[in-house]
């Protein structure tokens, strides 16, 4: 089994955002950067359960400069074989799955995981545009994933449910909660991890069709109103006259 | 020309595709141009989406297409697009939308902006917005390509019904052969499933315990609401998974967010605070969640909920 696991490197959820003056870019100063949850918890422990279990390698991706090293080497640490990165930043979804894409056309995986999305830019688009460049099948919001040769059977989060699918490999998936239990890296993979290998790969050229121009802040809440836990009939009154939502 | 993708469910259309359809046509309106539908599969109903603003329904009858599968779809809808000449494309950010938004974007060589809550401007080049750094920012997206494809977040706007039924016409396209296999589909039903509700009942570990369940459920009924949940009343099994609102559950956008004993975390505030209303009630008036809330109401949830149950039911009742 040769699987592909596409991590990115988001700022952390708690992390305050601010832009620069022009509102053109991320105000970096003080932001603390993690590797995407749904990537490093579901997507990459899921790839190693199943080397464990069938044998194979698990290689990581990532597209971006070498700001995003330590976030590889987490991934490295928690037990991937090796890594590769595109040595660009990348300004949107489709420069990163045409990257991806261009690498994986060459090493013929059989599994490309990704996560269902990056809780930065909540896109969930690089899975499904890996997909469409490499013409395989796609299933998103993977919350099971076995094995039974070479056909993937999988249930998969829709609105209100599930839904049971059956796939045959090779195939890209995106990765939910519940698809594995997160892993610490433990003091032997992290020493294991600088000898792993990051190969550095320059782009190819990049499709790129929709692009940021500008960050605003969403207008600020006006302060809370309180009512008294007595006053019931207030705040629905409030909700249906002020509000307008019931 | 605008073509809207108008998912159904079980061969019905639901709100969300009315919600499309809508949105397409007032981008119709700026670009002063056609509306069109496209629907696939079996399907019952598909003049009305005439209603809200599509000029002609196109059908792919296939049945295979009763099935969903990315790959099978992206090919039918491109194609359909390109021979109708469509220069943007809408879809619902839903499952099915955010499994198709970027395959559709390389196969029609568009750019593509995912989960989009505004109009786009069209005067001097292409720009629409959408929520990013979950919910604390706004990105305004330009898009180049002479295609465009866009992903419309759920509730972000109201159906407008300002036509008349539309008439369905059978367009052919080749579909390919599906190299994924549906087994079985497990839906809750009856209820409005979360990212679709526009009210819902949220309770965290304030309640204390399953069995004190029943208040929330009273209450998300009295309102017609749905059910949701915080990430540790999930995680230990009070409440199904599906009910999981936040960073690491579900992102919503209800008109109305009512937080029961939930203290307001970042992480579960990731997924709702771009919820039109939020009331929140909290014992602690210290909770980070009044915060983000429009109204607060500092108060022991056991006595609250019903109280504010009662009321529901007294007005609704008016
Ligand atoms: C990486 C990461 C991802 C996460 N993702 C999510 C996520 O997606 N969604 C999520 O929800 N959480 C998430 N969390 C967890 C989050 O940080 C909080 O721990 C969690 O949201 C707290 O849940 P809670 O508000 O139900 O419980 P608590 O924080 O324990 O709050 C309970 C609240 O109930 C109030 N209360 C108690 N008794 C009563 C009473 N009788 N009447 C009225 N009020 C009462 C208390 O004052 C308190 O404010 C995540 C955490 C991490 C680290
Ligand atoms: N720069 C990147 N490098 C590698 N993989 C990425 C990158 N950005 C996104 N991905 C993968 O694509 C998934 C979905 O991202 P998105 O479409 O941005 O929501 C993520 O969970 C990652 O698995």
């Amino acid at each position: 089994m040769k699987i592909l696991v596409c991590v990115s490197k988001t700022p952390d959820t708690t992390t305050k955002i601010t832009f620069n003056g022009a509102g053109t870019e991320l105000d970096t100063n003080g932001v603390q950067y993690i590797m995407n949850p749904y990537d490093e918890w579901y997507a990459l422990v899921r790839a190693l359960e199943l080397k464990e279990a069938l044998g194979g390698t698990v290689t990581l991706i990532n597209v971006g400069t070498d700001a995003n090293d330590t976030v590889i080497r987490k991934g490295l640490a928690i037990g991937a074989d090796g890594a590769v990165r595109i040595n660009i930043d990348p300004k949107s979804a489709i420069q990163v799955a045409s990257q991806i894409a261009a690498h994986a056309r060459e090493e013929n995986y059989d599994l490309v995981l990704t996560g269902k999305e990056t809780i930065d830019y909540n896109g969930s688009e690089v899975g499904s545009m890996i997909a469409e460049y490499l013409d395989l099948p796609f299933v998103s919001y993977v919350m099971k994933l076995d094995l039974n040769g070479n056909v993937a059977h999988i249930e998969r989060d829709i609105e209100g449910g599930a839904e049971e699918v059956e796939v045959t490999l090779p195939a890209v998936i995106s990765a939910a909660k519940g698809l594995a239990e997160q892993r610490i890296p433990n003091m032997k993979g992290i020493m294991m991890a600088k000898s792993k290998p990051l190969k550095i790969v320059e782009p190819t050229s990049a499709d790129d069709w929709a692009v940021v121009v500008n960050y605003t802040l969403p207008p600020a809440k006006s302060s809370v109103k309180m009512i008294a836990p007595e006053n019931m009939d207030e705040l629905v009154r409030l909700l249906h006259e002020e509000a307008k939502v019931i | 020309m605008v073509l809207i993708f108008a998912d159904n469910q079980k061969g019905h259309f639901k709100k969300s595709a009315f919600e499309a359809v809508t949105y397409g046509n007032k981008i119709a309106q700026l670009l002063g141009t056609d509306t069109v539908a496209l629907v696939l599969g079996t399907v019952n109903g598909a003049e009305e989406l005439g209603v809200y603003g599509a000029s002609k329904v196109y059908h792919v009858a296939d049945a295979s297409l009763d099935q969903f599968d990315s790959q099978v779809y992206t090919a039918v809808i491109a194609a359909a697009a390109q021979q109708l000449g469509a220069t943007v494309v809408v879809i619902n950010h839903s499952s099915t939308g955010k499994s198709l938004l970027g395959r559709l974007a390389v196969r029609l060589q568009a750019g593509s902006v995912a989960g989009v809550n505004t109009l786009p401007t069209v005067d001097g080049g292409f720009r629409v917005k959408k929520g990013v750094f979950s919910g604390k920012a706004i990105a305004e997206y330009e898009i180049s390509s002479p295609v465009k494809v866009l992903s419309l977040m759920g509730n972000s706007l109201q159906p407008v019904a300002s036509g008349t039924a539309a008439t369905v016409e059978t367009l052919n396209v080749t579909v390919p052969a599906s190299k994924v296999t549906v087994k079985a589909v497990h839906r809750v039903e009856g209820t409005v499933p979360l990212p679709e509700a526009e009210l819902v009942v949220s309770a965290g570990r304030g309640l204390k315990g399953p069995e004190n369940w029943g208040m929330v459920e009273d209450l998300a009924a009295a309102l017609g609401a749905t059910t949701a949940c915080s990430r540790p009343v999930a995680d230990v099994g009070w409440r199904p998974h599906h009910e999981h609102v936040g960073q690491t559950g579900i992102a919503i956008r209800p008109n109305l967010y009512i937080a029961l004993g939930i203290s307001g975390a970042i992480q579960h505030l990731a997924g709702v605070n771009s919820s039109k209303t939020i009331v929140v009630i909290n014992k602690d008036p210290e909770a980070p969640f009044f915060k983000a809330a429009d109204y607060g109401v500092v108060g022991d949830v056991f006595d609250v909920i019903p109280r504010l149950t009662e009321a529901v039911k007294k007005y609704k009742h008016s």
